[in-house]
């Protein structure tokens, strides 16, 4: 086609049709799909602007057949780069296609075979779909043949959509419907020149619509003549795309070009398409032996990569995403090395790094890389016999669960990594996309894996990484943590999820990266080492991200002195304690305290999530909370007989007044000896809407105020006698016991805690004497004050924690102790602060910046590595 | 609750009106907003939801229920800000997303409870010179119509197209009941998924005897310049303009210096209003949004006075001070003309194929 006219038409490629090709045919009815998407993207490689899918064989399920089709194509961007045009008789199938098919399409076809009203409600449902048209010209009593019959037909559909329905009239077109001619039967002669008429008429009358026609059916009486048809098919183009004509389907392969054709074949064509001659047809005829011959052309030479090197192959099918060859170019390719495993690491790894680099430099998109992911695999399945086989064993050289992480869709990056993994022998445990924290440490642990992986691409999974680190540690893991995927960085793995979890935390950049990190990390030799060097990279971005932070988010330690929060101490009066001093309570009841459990993290610790009292009546957890529950009972109701277990308490009430972020607590009521200072930190974070930067000492009275105040202090336990009945369950192999009173002492300790400051409001203090709150309510903190603990986000730093037992006299009082590092034995303990003032809330300090640090450290008279060590976490 | 309830008026004519006349202003983000609050799990249950049995913290969707004075908040601040359109809290407020919490079944009384809280914020104050708009939002859900989750089955989807309309239909009516002016189908990564959204709002105007303006806001998520389900600009636009928008335009995402080239092919194809509402600026390694609204704005100012737009806001990590100084940035200017209605056949694949 050499003609300028003709630059706009559409050619649109019919080879992924069963009703016209005989190959595509018997690859869908054998389920080769793959093959099938080789047929679609060489119609594209060949020119083919839209590609025709119809599936209408009585033998195949053809909605479903179009549907996977379709989907397929969708994972294919060199194919799905092209429109698509849904071609079937049975509106059913089109449906079904317009479902699967994120661009506009164009449907091919609806008429008003079965009257207007089926016409138009198809017509309605593809305006909503948002697709074009092709509508043939077709009605009640039959197909049109005749010039003026087409137009006539054309017409009568055209007003029903544009004037009717509003349909867009650029998105109608007609198939005036190309008949076979030259088929011996005179009425025949004239089909083409009436097509080649109508397009006229359609045109001029009917304004943007478009004219397509499938274009073998001219030529059908020529069938097994390939080059003759070809020239029918060329010449009737000539003609009608001159008409006007826009599209056709036709084999973009296989279109003789209209000036090649011999002049004496071209003669002889043109005189039968354009009904020339009372004796074309016999003409043609006889003309046409002579040009017989294999018409069919190599449908491979787009295929000139073939010829390449062997290693060039690879990486093309890799970047092209083209599975067709690569078993034997991988077969190939193994020959030339001594070991399978070589393949991978060599020519197979090197095609991926060319595909990530393309991806990163936005020349290859998401679905691309997918593909390129699935050649990748299946190379690496082609050699994994061979792999197999050299191994000891069959061994492989460790566990790796993967997992995209909570909340978040994307897995391909995750998925590379599990493929480059198990290319290099590790078993991947792969559990797919939005998984919950809970089912990567339950997996984890029942598969026995090596090594943990996480992967995310939207911020919002960062967080959950955070949590999932946070799980890790609150259960008791101790695995290797893998962190990837797009937002992920080094910067962030070692400042916000390094944190939560002692284990190694690795940030792995990249799929080629995610091998060595592995191997290192599950290698006897080399895993110290390895982590020794990342807690020095670490530490580094650490040092370097609060040198970048502190600038940008964060106040100096001045203006967060002068935002503090501010209290009128003019017209406040801090409520005088009714008891002060110190008090102690040697053994709380157990039936008291039970009253007051909070249930909720009971059953958690059971890893049944819910809220109790709902939990109990849980659809799916019901009955085993019910169990746990009951069994928690018998305990209880063993504590209170036996004396088991003992709840003691030590609490005092004392003056005190702030001066900036220090309290000071005084032995007597008229502030004359100061007896202790506690140090607290101030949140230096810059706030928005005017909220305070707050410190606890904020709630206390300043000393320049010259009010009178006060501040608590309480250490309570409830775990005298668990850890030794736990050790005797456990004698008794009774592991399910041996945890039930572990975690049930922990709860008594926070019934304990609750209950002590309940009636520290009502009765010690006594502030809040008229307090009724239920038990629900008291585990929302709906009453007045607070009891923040050392080491917790309002008073972070543990070493207070020694003030409070100096100041209460802990260990003499009830025998409660701290160990080294600021940890309360018994276990089941809780220790912490009173405030009363109505506005006193819990609040994180986070971070903080050096001059509060160094403040800070000289008040504690601390040198710098000590207070590096204990302000480390707000630092 | 009815589907009846209180549907608006088809106020297509007086927008277009306004928008010939100058740049509207779109509201920032309802999510950042949210995350300053600093909820907790207990303020996300409240009292209604304290026993229910999985964790609901950041649900943003269900505060509506739960604070809804929080949210009338944020959308009255927008609105003092300077924003004409505020969008509901929505986002996620289909079956299909709200299955993450077990809470599929809240989807409908969400969108309406969301639609009726914008709805009381505009009208608080509104003015006859300055009428406020409420565009029901419609995500895109949690899953893709064109993506498989399976690398090795690239057949294989987890939803289907009529599963997304029937959800979608439900939003829809719900957002209608519930006041809104417009109907929103934003961030869309999958193409096809915001085709069932049209599918369905087309479907629920024909349900509700009534039909509203419709705004479209398409992502591009990464340098390629391509939607995450591989469409081009042009190919995105050309698959969706057939439910004749108010607007097409581009969120999230990006910030305004990755988002301009695209915003700028859209402007010069689009035959109707186009909107945008960037990031401010991409995120930082801990997935916060770090340009000021002054730096914004500049982006912004330059963008109006190229006549790119005639719809501005803020996605992901903006403000009510973001707004106001996009406000100020656009003030004055001559709005973008949407570019003549050509007859083109517009087709696409993963690329724009025009006849």
């Amino acid at each position: 086609m050499t003609t300028k006219s003709v630059s706009r038409f559409i050619n649109v490629g019919e080879r992924t049709n069963v009703t016209g090709s005989a190959m595509f045919k018997r690859l869908i009815l054998n389920g080769d799909y793959e093959a099938a998407l080789d047929v679609a993207r060489q119609q594209v490689e060949n020119g083919a602007q839209v590609i025709d899918i119809n599936m209408d064989e009585a033998m195949l399920d053809s909605v479903a057949a179009m549907e996977k089709f379709c989907k397929l194509i969708a994972s294919e961007p060199d194919i799905a780069r092209v429109p698509i045009m849904l071609d079937s008789s049975k509106w059913e199938v089109i449906e079904a296609g317009l479902k699967c098919v994120q661009g506009k399409a164009i449907v091919n076809s609806i008429s008003m075979k079965e009257g207007e009203e089926p016409f138009l409600a198809q017509a309605k449902k593809l305006k909503r779909y948002g697709a074009a048209v092709v509508v043939m010209a077709f009605d009640q009593d039959g197909q049109a043949e005749t010039r003026e019959e087409k137009f006539r037909i054309c017409k009568r559909a055209y007003e029903l959509l544009v004037d009717g329905i509003g349909f867009p009239p650029q998105d109608i077109i007609f198939d005036p419907n190309i008949f076979a001619v030259a088929t011996g039967i005179e009425e025949h002669n004239n089909y083409a020149v009436a097509f080649i008429d109508a397009i006229k008429d359609i045109k001029e009358h009917l304004p943007h619509a478009k004219i397509s026609g499938g274009l073998s059916n001219v030529s059908f009486s020529f069938r097994g003549n390939n080059p003759v048809r070809e020239a029918m098919h060329s010449v009737f183009l000539y003609y009608a795309v001159r008409a006007g004509m826009d599209m056709a389907i036709v084999n973009a392969g296989q279109l003789a070009v209209y000036d090649d054709i011999p002049l004496e074949l071209r003669e002889a064509v043109e005189d039968v398409i354009l009904n020339r001659r009372d004796d074309a047809t016999e003409r043609l005829l006889d003309l046409a032996p002579k040009y017989r011959g294999d018409g069919v052309q190599v449908e491979a030479e787009t295929q000139e990569w073939r010829g390449w090197e062997v290693t060039k192959r690879l990486e093309h099918a890799l970047v092209k995403g083209i599975t067709q060859f690569i078993e034997e170019d991988t077969e190939e390719c193994r020959l030339h090395f001594d070991k399978p495993l070589q393949v991978i690491e060599g020519p197979l790894m090197d095609g991926m790094n060319i595909v990530g680099d393309l991806f990163g430099e936005g020349k290859m998109f998401l679905p691309q890389v997918v593909k390129s992911a699935r050649v990748m695999k299946q190379a690496v399945a082609y050699l994994n016999p061979y792999i197999e086989e050299e191994k000891e064993e069959g061994s492989t050289n460790g566990k790796v669960l993967m997992a995209t992480v909570k909340g978040d869709v994307h897995d391909i990056g995750k998925n590379i990594v599990g493929v480059v993994l198990q290319c290099n022998n590790y078993e991947v445990i792969d559990l797919g996309v939005m998984v919950p924290c809970q089912k990567i440490i339950d997996t984890a642990i029942a598969e026995k894996v090596d090594i943990i992986g996480l992967s995310g691409l939207i911020t919002p999974s960062l967080d959950e990484m955070v949590h999932v680190a946070k799980e890790l540690t609150r259960q008791g893991l101790d695995l290797p943590l893998l962190i990837g995927g797009a937002t992920t960085s080094k910067a962030h793995t070692a400042v916000k999820i390094n944190e939560h979890y002692e284990h190694p935390v690795v940030y792995v950049p990249n799929a080629s990266r995610s091998v060595s990190v592995v191997s290192n990390l599950l290698s006897k030799e080399l895993r110290a080492p390895f982590l020794q060097q990342l807690e020095k990279d670490y530490e580094r971005v650490v040092i370097q991200h609060h040198r970048k932070r502190d600038n940008t988010q964060y106040i100096s330690f001045e203006q967060a002195r002068a935002n503090k929060f501010k209290v009128d101490w003019d017209t406040y009066q801090p409520p005088k304690p009714k008891k002060l001093g110190i008090h102690e309570w040697h053994n709380v009841s157990i039936a008291t305290l039970r009253e007051y459990i909070d249930w909720t993290p009971y059953f958690l610790t059971w890893q049944l999530h819910g809220k109790y009292p709902s939990i109990l009546k849980h659809e799916v957890v019901g009955e085993q909370a019910q169990k746990v529950f009951d069994d928690a009972n018998q305990m209880l109701d063993r504590f209170e007989k036996s004396g088991e277990l003992t709840a003691k308490a030590v609490f005092g009430l004392f003056p005190a007044n702030s001066t900036d972020e220090s309290i000071e607590v005084y032995s007597n009521e008229n502030n004359q000896q100061t007896q202790l200072v506690l140090h607290q930190l101030r949140q230096q974070l810059k706030t928005r809407n005017s909220s305070p930067n707050y410190c606890l000492s904020d709630f206390v009275a300043t000393k320049e105020s010259g009010v009178e105040d006060y501040i608590g202090a309480f250490a309570v336990t409830a775990g005298f006698g668990a850890d030794e009945l736990a050790e005797k369950f456990l004698a008794e192999h009774d592991d399910y016991n041996n945890i039930m009173v572990k975690t049930i002492a922990d709860r008594l300790a926070e019934a304990l805690a609750e209950y002590l400051h309940q009636q520290v409001r009502k009765e010690y203090w006594g502030y809040a004497a008229d307090e009724t709150l239920e038990n629900d309510d008291l585990i929302r903190e709906k009453y007045q004050g607070i009891r923040p603990a050392p080491g917790y986000p309002a008073c972070p730093e543990h070493t207070e924690k020694s003030k409070l037992w100096q100041l209460l006299d802990v260990d003499k009082r009830i025998g409660m102790t701290l160990t080294e590092s600021y940890a309360m034995w018994p276990g089941a303990s809780v220790s912490g602060w009173y405030f009363s003032h109505p506005d006193s809330k819990y609040f994180a300090v986070s971070k903080i910046d050096k001059e509060q640090a160094q403040t800070y450290a000289d008040l504690k008279g601390w040198d710098e590595r000590t207070a590096e060590m204990w302000l480390g976490p707000n630092l | 609750m009815s589907n009846k309830g209180n549907i608006r008026p088809d106020q297509t004519q007086l927008l277009t009106e306004l928008l010939n006349k100058k740049t509207l202003i779109l509201d920032g983000a309802m999510g950042t907003m949210i995350q300053q609050c600093g909820l907790e799990e207990e303020d996300y249950r409240g009292t209604r939801f304290a026993d229910w049995h999985t964790a609901i913290k950041g649900n943003n969707d269900l505060l509506v229920l739960t604070q809804p004075d929080i949210i009338k908040n944020i959308h009255l601040q927008y609105l003092k800000a300077g924003a004409d359109i505020i969008e509901t809290n929505s986002f996620n407020a289909t079956k299909t997303s709200m299955a993450d919490y077990e809470m599929q079944s809240l989807a409908e009384e969400i969108n309406f409870a969301a639609a009726k809280l914008a709805r009381e914020a505009c009208d608080e104050v509104a003015t006859p010179d300055k009428p406020r708009f409420v565009a029901g939002v419609l995500g895109p859900t949690s899953k893709t119509l064109s993506i498989s989750p399976d690398v090795n089955d690239p057949g294989f989807r987890n939803i289907t197209f009529d599963e997304l309309v029937e959800d979608y239909i439900t939003a829809t009516l719900a957002l209608m009941a519930g006041g809104s002016d417009i109907i929103l189908v934003e961030t869309i990564f999958d193409t096809l998924n915001s085709k069932a959204a049209l599918y369905a709002i087309e479907e629920a105007f024909e349900q509700a005897g009534q039909r509203l303006p419709i705004m479209i806001s398409g992502t591009i998520t990464d340098a390629s310049g391509r939607t995450l389900s591989g469409q081009t600009t042009e190919a995105f636009y050309n698959s969706i303009c057939h439910v004749n928008p108010l607007s097409v335009g581009l969120n999230c995402a990006l910030g305004p210096d990755q988002l301009r080239q695209y915003v700028d092919t859209l402007s010069s194809i689009c035959e109707c209003f186009v909107s945008v509402h960037p990031n401010a600026g991409l995120p930082n390694e801990f997935g916060e949004y770090d340009l000021e609204s002054s730096e914004m704005a500049e982006h912004i100012a330059e963008w109006s006075s190229s006549q790119l737009m005639n719809i501005v806001g803020g996605c992901c990590g903006t403000t009510p001070e973001h707004i106001t100084a996009m406000l100020k940035a656009v003030e004055g200017n001559i709005p973008r003309a949407p570019k003549e209605k050509s007859a083109l056949m517009r087709l696409s694949g993963l690329e724009a194929f025009n006849l």
